[in-house]
């Protein structure tokens, strides 16, 4: 017990020596909202690489995904305490602008995690996963893994909203690159011609939406064999319309995000594949740039040929292919959130 | 029967005798503007059949068979049943916002309740179900005892409950595979039979549990408010609550009944949703409320209370299924669902409106 103590009192020490190298510097995290798994990760990234450097960090969160004014007033919080950065995962990317260039102009570094800001350039720096690459991942490795039989593919499209927010569509267009698909306009859901694809259909992202379309898609053409969904939620709603068809034991399903019960479902068979993203992985970055900037103006440089710092994604299967890189679900369960 | 006894003869031959009575003119149109009045389902059983036939000849086989009908009865249980418990509501003059968010917070609790505290599963879901009337009955005490508007009631309620339900499960899902390895009776409305299947299980029709819930319900409910004095008073409730209050109702137990019967109703098919989509997931069915308000107004019941029955409300989530699922089938846009089922919404309160001109 006594060399526990000690031990916890020598952490202490070099701790607050720490602190006292980046006295009085405070940060501000502001999210989407505080229930999504994916942001509850982000947070305790942020605090926990906070709590390390010695910063004092504010979190800051919308009631609900879309609610931006409660960001807005997070911001103007976030100048008046005198914070040295804001790191924020915008609700609505374009109207956010006018108040991240006041927080600029008061002399915050402002950095946007998981969701780029409309205009991108409009925050010091973007922390994100590289939405695209995920789709082309999955895409890759159902091409792969289906192989001749991928000539005659029967695919469905399982996507997010009619929105077509931008991570819906570097999704979908980032699996049919990857799948060998011309995608048409790359910024547009849907304008493919390729005969493979049965369909596109919106689920909200969770699993009610997930079966429905999925059964609507299947009273299309009842042999769809491939199904890309936007994230495992949906996939598992997916899972769940296969199987009361029958069907779930001869159709691929691929899916984003690297969630828990996802990755759990990827080894249970329900997923084929996912592309796993890194919340915490953002937030502790995020935080360590601001901690840089406070201590002598560094700006933060984003990733090499993109206009944006991309935190990683990773591909999770069981049944890996060759010529596409990938964990097993066990070794994902180790990285996983939520 | 003679003598000085003979009371009813002379009743008998006093009505002989003419009344002065309205001549209206009984065209067609008239007739048939009476009919809608007296039978308020007739509208979207019309507009049901209609679609279906519509969507049958644009589409063929694949629209008009066994399998793809059923499965629009499958993909409207949940807001056939949400819209079975709003329409007891807007009976009385009120709204119920807060049913999606019951029937999400109750789900949540049976699943937590039996994953997180180990509570025997019959015991978990009766929890929930006490929750939902629990929660029922507060918004109907909100309503008929403190005399709130029940729109603001339920817009604060569905605030709460949403909230509540994002806190307490903090946003974790139970997933569909440990359910059923421990916890099958969640996923009970799953459980399906078919008629006419090939030798694989595929095809024929298909029903779920969940639809034949969903068709007991609505049937029970019709008998209930035709039939019984309590379904009487829900009318009367609704039409003028101080002529019911004044004819001897009970109008403060009958609101309260109602709200807490639909808060029950709403927990029900928060374990209609877990068979629904297999998991326990806190993010589902927020839309309910809405999407049980356009099934309820698209079945003809007039949101100002005491008209409209709730085979009608049954017949306008149908009407929103066959389009939703007809559209999709025809290669539609999603974006087109939506608006035609606006269409449909103004079309129904125009109609609603032109049948309350028939004098009663």
């Amino acid at each position: 017990m006594k060399t526990l103590l000690a031990g916890s009192a020598l952490a202490l020490i070099t701790m607050s020596g720490a602190a006292v190298a980046q006295e009085g510097t405070a940060a501000c995290l502001i999210t989407k909202t505080d229930t999504n798994p994916f942001f509850v990760k982000m947070k305790e990234g942020a605090e926990a690489k906070a709590a390390e450097l010695g910063i004092t960090l504010s979190s800051y969160a919308g009631k609900v995904d879309g609610d931006h004014e409660s960001q807005v007033q997070a911001i103007e919080t976030c100048i008046a305490s005198g914070a040295s950065g804001i790191l924020i995962a915008a609700s609505d990317t374009a109207a956010i602008v006018d108040s991240v260039q006041a927080a600029r102009d008061a002399g915050l570094l402002v950095i946007a995690l998981d969701t780029p800001l409309d205009p991108i350039d409009a925050a010091d720096a973007t922390f994100a996963t590289d939405n695209f690459q995920a789709g082309l991942l999955i895409g890759q490795w159902a091409a792969a893994t289906l192989g001749d039989a991928a000539a005659d593919a029967r695919i469905a499209m399982l996507d997010l909203s009619v929105a077509q927010p931008s991570v819906d569509v570097l999704r979908d267009q980032g699996f049919l690159t990857g799948f060998g698909i011309d995608t048409g306009d790359v910024n547009v859901i849907g304008d493919e011609e390729d005969p493979r694809i049965v369909g596109n259909d919106i689920t909200s992202g969770n699993e009610e939406g997930g079966r429905r379309a999925m059964e609507n898609l299947l009273a299309v053409n009842p042999d769809i064999n491939v199904v890309y969904t936007i994230n495992e939620p949906a996939a598992a709603g997916a899972y769940e319309a296969l199987k009361a068809v029958g069907r779930e034991a001869d159709v691929l399903i691929v899916s984003v995000d690297g969630g828990c019960p996802g990755v759990q479902n990827v080894a249970d068979g329900v997923i084929g594949a996912t592309s796993q993203q890194y919340p915490l992985q953002m937030a502790a970055l995020g935080i360590e740039a601001i901690a840089q900037y406070a201590a002598d103006g560094t700006l933060p440089q984003p990733t090499e040929g993109k206009d944006f710092f991309d935190t990683g994604v990773t591909l999770i299967t069981d049944a890996p292919v060759e010529g596409v890189e990938s964990i097993t679900s066990e070794e994902g369960k180790a990285l996983c959130w939520g | 029967m003679s003598g000085t006894d003979n009371f009813e003869a002379v009743v008998q031959e006093r009505r002989t005798e003419a009344v002065a009575e309205f001549h209206e003119d009984k065209t067609l149109i008239k007739r048939f503007q009476h009919a809608l009045h007296t039978t308020p389902a007739l509208v979207p059983m019309i507009v049901l059949i209609a679609s279906i036939v519509l969507f049958g000849l644009l589409i063929g086989n694949r629209f008009f068979s066994a399998g793809t009908l059923t499965l629009i009865l499958q993909q409207v249980q949940l807001v056939g049943i949400v819209a079975a418990a709003q329409t007891l509501v807007i009976m009385t003059a009120g709204i119920d916002l807060s049913v999606g968010a019951i029937t999400v917070l109750c789900s949540v609790i049976m699943g937590q309740f039996a994953f997180r505290y180990g509570i025997p599963v019959p015991i978990a879901i009766l929890c929930g179900l006490a929750l939902g009337t629990a929660l029922g009955t507060l918004n109907g005490w909100l309503v008929a005892v403190m005399k709130l508007p029940p729109f603001i009631v339920t817009l604060g309620t569905w605030q709460i409950i949403l909230a509540s339900n994002f806190l307490y499960s903090a946003n974790e899902t139970i997933r569909s595979q440990e359910i059923e390895a421990q916890a099958p009776l969640l996923q009970f409305f799953a459980n399906t039979f078919k008629i006419g299947a090939d030798e694989n299980g595929r095809g024929g029709a298909t029903f779920t549990y969940g639809v034949i819930f969903m068709i007991l319900l609505v049937v029970v409910l019709a008998y209930a408010l035709r039939q019984t004095a309590w379904g009487r008073h829900v009318y009367a409730v609704g039409d003028d609550p101080d002529a019911a209050q004044l004819s001897g109702v009970n109008v403060r137990g009958t609101l309260i009944s109602v709200y807490a019967l639909s808060g029950l109703i709403c927990a029900f098919a928060g374990w209609a949703l877990i068979g629904r989509i297999g998991s326990v997931s806190p993010t589902s069915g927020a839309e309910l409320n809405i999407q049980s308000i356009t099934a309820v107004v698209i079945g003809g019941i007039s949101l100002f209370g005491g008209r409209g029955s709730i085979v009608g409300a049954l017949f306008g989530a149908l009407i929103v299924g066959v389009f939703s699922l007809g559209l999709r089938l025809l290669g539609a846009d999603a974006q087109w669902t939506f608006f035609f089922i606006g269409v449909l919404i103004i079309v129904a309160v125009a109609v609603d409106q032109w049948i309350r001109k028939v004098a009663a």
